[in-house]
C-alpha cells in the first residue's frame, strides 16, 4: 500500500471528537449518537463477549484513569487481560529491572545525574527524545562528569559525549558483555559488592568470557579500544549512571538487552547510592504510572504480584471478587487472540494500536475482526475508525484532575485548566457508567482524590502520598510508604548493607546471549533501517502534528553521504523502501550522523509515510515488544514521480 | 548504610536590613533577604534561575562603610553588614537608570516599570524624546516567537538561558560593542536558519517582552489579551516521561501560554518545543 497523499508542510491537525459515534453494520458509516445509545450499546458488546473481553489501558491517561479501567477489567469483566501500549517501549525495562531488583523503576532521580562521575547514554537520543531530562545531563557535564553515548547513529546527544560507541544495530549484548568481561578480567569490578549483594556471579564470569575486545569488535563495529575506554572510565568511577531508550527496549530481545546493561551496574557496585544507578527514560508521560496502577496482566495496583496469593486476597476482600490467580494476555498477545477468535470485544481507551503497532496493517485486519470494538479517545484515531462505538473524552493532562508519574517514579499532579468541548466526559466518569451498566450499581467516584484514596489503601508504596503532601513537595517519588518521611531519592540502599536480613534477596546477574536481529540483511535486503524520534514530533503524530513547528519537515529516509552517493539518489527526490513486510514512497534526506549501510526514519507522520509497513512483528518473547529497532531494506530509485507522488496512484 | 548526602543545614547569618536586624541562610543575596523580609526592591537582569550579571543595576542599596553602591541581587548578606534599601543615593541611582532606559528602550511591555518611573521621579524625556532608540520593526519570521529589539535591555538573560546555563543550544549571543551592541541569532539571520530549537527558555527569562511568543504578540496586537481575565494552572506535559511541569495559562479557555515553575525540581523553569506550544492539538475544537 502506497500513500500518494499530498506533502503538506503545514500542521496536521485531527479534530476533538464531540459526541459518542456508532456504527450500525461492520463497515458501515459511523453515526452520531447520544450518550445514553452508545453506553448501552458498549455494555451490550461486553457483556455477549464475557470471558473474551481485551482491556487496552492509556499510558497518557492519569494513574486515577488507570486504576479504574484496570479494575473495570479485573473486577467487572472478570479478566487480568489488560495492558497498555508500554509494551511497544519499555516492557522490557520493567520486566528487566523487577526480575533483578524485584521492582520495575528507574533506581535514580534527575538531579542525582548533575552529581555523578561518569554518565553512559545507551540506545538514547535524549537531547531530542527528553529535551528536560538532558539539561540535568549537561549540568552533570558542565560539573565535571565524563559522559559516552552507545548508538548506531551519532546523535546529537553523541555530540557531547566524551566517546561515542557506534555499534551495529542489535549487537548490544556483545558490547556489554565485553565491557563486563574487560572489568573483570583488569580486576577493576567491585568485588565485595559481588560477593555480598548479588548472585550467579560465576556463572557471568563464564558467560562474557569469550567476547574478547577483538571478538565483540568484529562483531559490534566498535572499536577495541573504545570499548576499553568505556569499561574503564564505568569501573573507575566513584559514582555513575547508566541510562537507556528504546534504543535497547524495542528489539525482539528486549529484556535480554536491559539485563546485558544492568549486569555491569552489578559488576561494578553502581546501583543503590546516591549519583550511581540505572535509568529507563520512559517514552510517554505515564508509562511508569500505568504499570504502577495494575494496568499491565501481570501486576496488581502498585506493581503487586498476581500470583502472589496474599496479595491476591487483599485485592479480593477489598473488592469484593475473585482474582484470577495467573497472568492475563499482552498486548502482543490480545491482538494474536483476535486472529484465533478467542478475544472478541475490547475497551481500547487513549491508544491508536492500528498506527502504532509494528506491522499495523495485520493490526488493523485484526481489529477489524472483533465482534466488538469500543475506542474511548479524543480524537478519531485510525483505530477509531474500526470501532462500533467511540466515546468522546477528555484530554487528561488539560481537562482532568488526577496524578502521573514520571521517569523518576515522581507521582505529579495534573490539573484541570479548561473545559472539554462539547458532550466530551472524563474517562473515569465512562467506566463507572459502563460498569454501572454491566451490573455493578456501587461504581461511583466522587472525583479524582477519591480514586487515589483507594489505590492508596491499596499500594503501601504510594499510601505516603496524599495530594496535600503531592502539592506541598512539587511530586513525591515512590515509594513513599510513610504520611511524614519521604525516602531517599534513589532505590536499593539496601544491597549495601552488611546484615543479611536487611539486605534481602540477592541481586542476580542475567545470564543472556547474543541473539541478532531477526530481519537479517542480505543482497536483496542490503540496508538495515533504525527508527527514532525528532525533537518536535510524537508518536504517530496525533498530538504534535497540531502546532506549526518551525523544525518540522515530514518524513524522510535518511541515509549517509556515501549510500546517498552509492544509490545515486539526493535530498528530496522520491525512493521506494520495501521490506520483507511492505513498501512505502519517502523522500530522501542525507545525514552524516549515519554510517554507510545504515538508514533512519520515524513513525511521526504515518499518514505520509506509513514507515510502520516496513517494521518487523518480532516480540520480546518475555515483554512481548516489537523490533522497531532492526529491519532490513532496500532502496530504489523511482522513475517518473512528482514530488507529490501523484504518478504512483 | 545510608549514602544519602544529608546536606550539612545551612548556618543562619544575621546583619542589618533598613536597620531592622534579619537572619538569612549563608550564601543569600541581599535581594533574597530583602524578599524574605517582604521589601520591594526593583530588578531587571535578575533571573531567579540564573547566575547573577549585574547588567542593569536598578536593585542598588548602599552597603554602609561601601564607597559605592551594590547590587542586591548578586551581592551576598555578611554577618553584620547594615544594608540600606531606600536612602537619597539609591533612589537617585535607581532614578538615573530607570531615565537612561526609558529614554533608549521602549519598556511598554515590561511589568511595573511604569510603577517604578513615578514611583522615582524618572523623567526619560531629560535626554529628548526617545533618544537612542533603534527604531526597527519586530522580527516576525516564523510562527512561534517574535523578536522586538526595541524591548531589548541588553541584560544577557536569554544569551545565558539558550548558552551554558540551561538550553546549551547557543543559537543567541552579543554582537557588536557600547552603542550598537545587541543581540541576535548568527548572521543576524531569521531564526528559523539558526541553532534555535524553539525552546522558549530565552522567552521565560527577558524581562521586557522584547522576545514574546508570537500568540501574545498577536493578541496584544489585536487589543485581546488580557493578562487580568486569564488563570494559571500548574500540570504535568503530555508528550514524554520526563514529566516537566507545565504552567498553563488560559484565557476564555483557550491556552495562549505556557510558563513551568521555575522552583520545579524537573524543569528548574525550563521546557523543550513540545511542551511549550504542543497544546494546541486539544483546543482543536472544530
Ligand atoms: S532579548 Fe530580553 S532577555 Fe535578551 S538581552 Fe534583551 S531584554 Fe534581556
Ligand atoms: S516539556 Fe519536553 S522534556 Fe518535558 S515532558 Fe514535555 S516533551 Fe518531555
Ligand atoms: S537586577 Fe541587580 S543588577 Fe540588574
Amino acid at each position: 500500500m502506497t500513500n500518494t497523499r499530498k506533502r503538506d508542510r503545514g500542521p496536521k491537525s485531527y479534530t476533538r471528537l464531540t459526541h459518542p459515534l456508532v456504527r450500525d453494520e461492520k463497515g458501515g458509516p459511523l453515526r452520531p449518537a447520544s450518550w445514553d445509545e452508545a453506553l448501552e450499546r458498549a455494555a451490550a458488546g461486553f457483556r455477549a463477549a464475557r470471558g473474551a473481553f481485551g482491556m487496552f489501558s492509556c499510558a497518557r491517561a492519569t494513574n486515577e484513569m488507570n486504576y479504574v479501567a484496570q479494575k473495570f477489567a479485573r473486577v467487572v469483566m472478570g479478566t487480568n487481560d489488560v495492558d497498555s501500549c508500554n509494551r511497544t517501549c519499555h516492557a522490557p525495562s520493567v520486566a528487566g529491572l523487577s526480575a533483578v531488583f524485584g521492582s520495575g523503576g528507574g533506581t535514580s532521580s534527575y538531579e542525582e545525574i548533575e552529581h555523578t562521575d561518569v554518565i553512559v547514554m545507551w540506545g538514547s537520543n535524549a537531547r531530542f527524545a527528553h529535551p528536560i531530562f538532558f539539561q540535568h545531563v549537561l549540568k552533570g557535564i558542565r560539573n565535571g562528569a565524563r559522559m559516552y553515548a552507545v548508538d548506531p547513529r551519532r546523535t546529537s546527544t553523541a555530540e557531547w559525549a566524551e566517546g561515542w560507541l557506534g555499534l551495529d544495530v542489535g549487537t548490544d549484548i556483545p558490547l556489554a558483555h565485553a565491557i563486563g568481561r574487560e572489568i573483570i578480567h583488569e580486576g577493576l569490578y567491585n568485588r565485595a559488592f559481588v560477593e555480598r549483594a548479588t548472585s550467579g556471579f560465576e556463572e557471568y564470569r563464564a558467560l562474557v568470557e569469550p567476547w574478547t575486545l577483538t571478538a565483540a569488535s568484529k562483531v559490534t563495529g566498535v572499536p577495541a579500544a573504545a570499548i576499553r575506554e568505556l569499561a574503564h572510565a564505568f569501573a573507575r568511577a566513584e559514582r555513575a549512571q547508566l541510562c537507556w531508550t528504546l534504543g535497547i527496549t524495542e528489539h525482539h530481545n528486549g529484556t535480554d538487552n536491559v539485563r546485558a546493561l544492568i549486569n555491569l551496574a552489578l559488576l561494578t557496585g553502581h546501583v543503590g547510592r546516591y549519583g550511581s544507578g540505572v535509568q529507563p527514560l520512559r517514552g510517554q508521560n505515564n508509562v511508569q504510572g500505568g504499570g504502577d496502577m495494575g494496568a499491565i496482566p501481570n501486576r496488581l495496583p502498585g506493581f503487586q504480584d498476581i500470583l502472589d496469593a496474599e496479595v491476591r486476597e487483599k485485592f479480593e476482600s477489598f473488592w469484593g471478587v475473585d482474582i484470577q490467580p495467573r497472568y492475563g494476555r499482552t498486548l502482543t498477545e490480545m491482538f494474536e487472540a483476535m486472529e484465533s477468535g478467542e478475544l472478541r470485544a475490547v475497551y481500547c481507551i487513549g491508544e491508536n494500536p492500528a498506527q502504532s503497532e509494528a506491522d499495523s496493517g495485520q493490526a488493523m485486519e485484526r481489529l477489524a475482526m472483533l465482534d466488538c470494538l469500543v475506542v474511548q479517545d479524543i480524537f478519531l484515531t485510525r483505530t477509531a475508525e474500526f470501532a462500533d462505538v467511540v466515546l468522546p473524552a477528555t484530554a487528561a493532562w488539560c481537562e482532568t484532575e488526577g496524578t502521573t508519574t514520571n521517569s523518576e517514579r515522581r507521582v505529579q499532579r495534573v490539573r484541570r485548566a479548561v473545559l472539554p468541548p462539547g458532550e466530551a466526559r472524563e474517562d473515569i466518569d465512562i467506566i463507572c457508567e459502563l460498569a454501572r451498566r454491566l451490573g455493578h450499581e456501587e461504581w461511583k467516584y466522587a472525583d479524582s482524590e477519591t480514586v487515589w484514596n483507594e489505590l492508596r489503601a491499596l499500594s503501601p508504596d504510594h499510601w505516603g502520598m496524599t495530594y496535600d503532601r503531592l502539592e506541598e513537595h512539587q511530586g513525591i517519588q515512590w515509594p513513599c510508604p510513610d504520611l511524614e518521611r519521604l525516602e531517599p531519592s534513589f532505590l536499593h540502599g539496601r544491597l549495601w548493607e552488611r546484615d543479611p536480613h536487611l539486605l534481602g534477596r540477592r541481586a542476580p546477574f542475567g545470564i543472556v546471549r547474543h541473539d541478532p536481529p531477526v530481519d537479517l540483511t542480505d543482497e536483496e535486503y542490503p540496508i538495515r533501517l533504525t527508527t527514532g524520534r525528532r525533537l518536535d514530533s510524537y508518536n504517530t503524530g496525533v498530538q504534535s502534528g497540531s502546532f506549526a513547528s518551525p523544525l518540522r519537515r515530514g518524513e524522510f529516509v535518511e541515509l549517509c553521504p556515501e549510500d546517498a552517493e552509492r544509490y545515486g539518489v539526493a535530498v528530496g527526490q522520491r525512493v521506494r523502501v520495501t521490506s520483507r513486510r511492505g513498501s512505502v514512497v519517502a523522500p530522501v534526506w542525507v545525514d552524516p550522523a549515519l554510517r554507510p549501510g545504515l538508514a533512519f526514519m520515524t513513525m511521526h507522520f504515518p499518514d505520509e509515510v506509513d514507515t510502520n509497513q516496513l517494521t518487523i512483528e518480532a516480540n520480546c518473547p518475555i515483554a512481548g515488544t516489537a523490533e522497531f529497532k532492526a529491519s532490513a531494506i532496500r532502496i530504489e530509485r523511482v522513475a517518473g514521480v512528482a514530488d507529490d507522488g501523484s504518478a504512483l496512484r | 548504610m545510608t549514602t544519602v548526602p544529608l546536606a550539612p543545614p545551612r548556618r543562619l547569618l544575621e546583619f542589618t536590613l533598613d536597620d531592622t536586624p534579619v537572619r538569612v541562610p549563608e550564601g543569600a543575596t541581599i535581594l533574597d533577604a530583602c524578599r524574605a523580609a517582604g521589601k520591594d526592591v526593583p530588578t531587571l537582569c535578575h533571573g531567579d534561575t540564573l547566575t547573577p550579571k549585574n547588567a542593569c543595576r536598578v536593585c542598588v542599596v548602599e552597603v554602609e562603610g561601601a564607597r559605592t553602591l551594590a547590587p542586591a541581587c548578586s551581592r551576598l548578606a555578611e554577618p553584620g553588614m547594615v544594608v540600606r534599601t531606600d536612602t537619597e543615593r539609591t533612589r537617585h541611582s535607581r532614578k538615573v537608570v530607570l531615565e537612561l532606559l526609558a529614554s533608549s528602550v521602549d519598556l511598554s511591555t515590561t511589568p511595573r516599570a511604569a510603577e517604578w518611573i513615578k514611583g522615582y521621579g524618572a523623567e526619560p524625556d531629560r535626554f529628548g524624546p526617545e533618544a537612542r532608540r533603534l527604531g526597527e520593526e519586530p522580527r516576525v519570521d516564523n510562527d512561534l516567537y517574535v523578536r522586538d529589539y526595541d524591548k531589548c535591555i541588553l541584560c544577557y538573560k536569554c544569551v545565558d538561558a539558550c548558552g551554558d546555563q540551561w538550553q546549551n543550544s547557543f543559537a543567541i549571543s552579543v554582537t557588536g560593542r557600547g552603542f550598537d551592541a545587541r543581540i541576535a541569532v548568527e548572521h543576524d539571520g531569521p531564526l528559523t536558519e539558526s541553532a534555535c530549537v524553539y525552546c522558549g527558555n530565552c522567552i521565560e527569562v527577558c524581562p521586557t517582552g522584547a522576545l514574546s511568543f508570537k500568540r501574545e504578540f498577536d493578541m496584544r496586537a489585536d487589543g485581546s489579551w488580557d493578562e487580568e481575565a486569564q488563570t494559571e494552572t500548574t500540570t504535568v506535559c503530555a508528550y514524554c516521561g520526563v514529566g516537566c511541569n507545565l504552567t498553563l495559562h488560559v484565557q476564555d479557555n483557550e491556552i495562549v501560554k505556557v510558563t513551568s515553575p521555575h522552583d520545579n525540581p524537573v524543569t528548574h523553569g525550563n521546557l523543550c518545543i513540545k511542551g511549550r506550544f504542543g497544546f494546541q492539538h486539544v483546543q482543536n475544537r472544530v
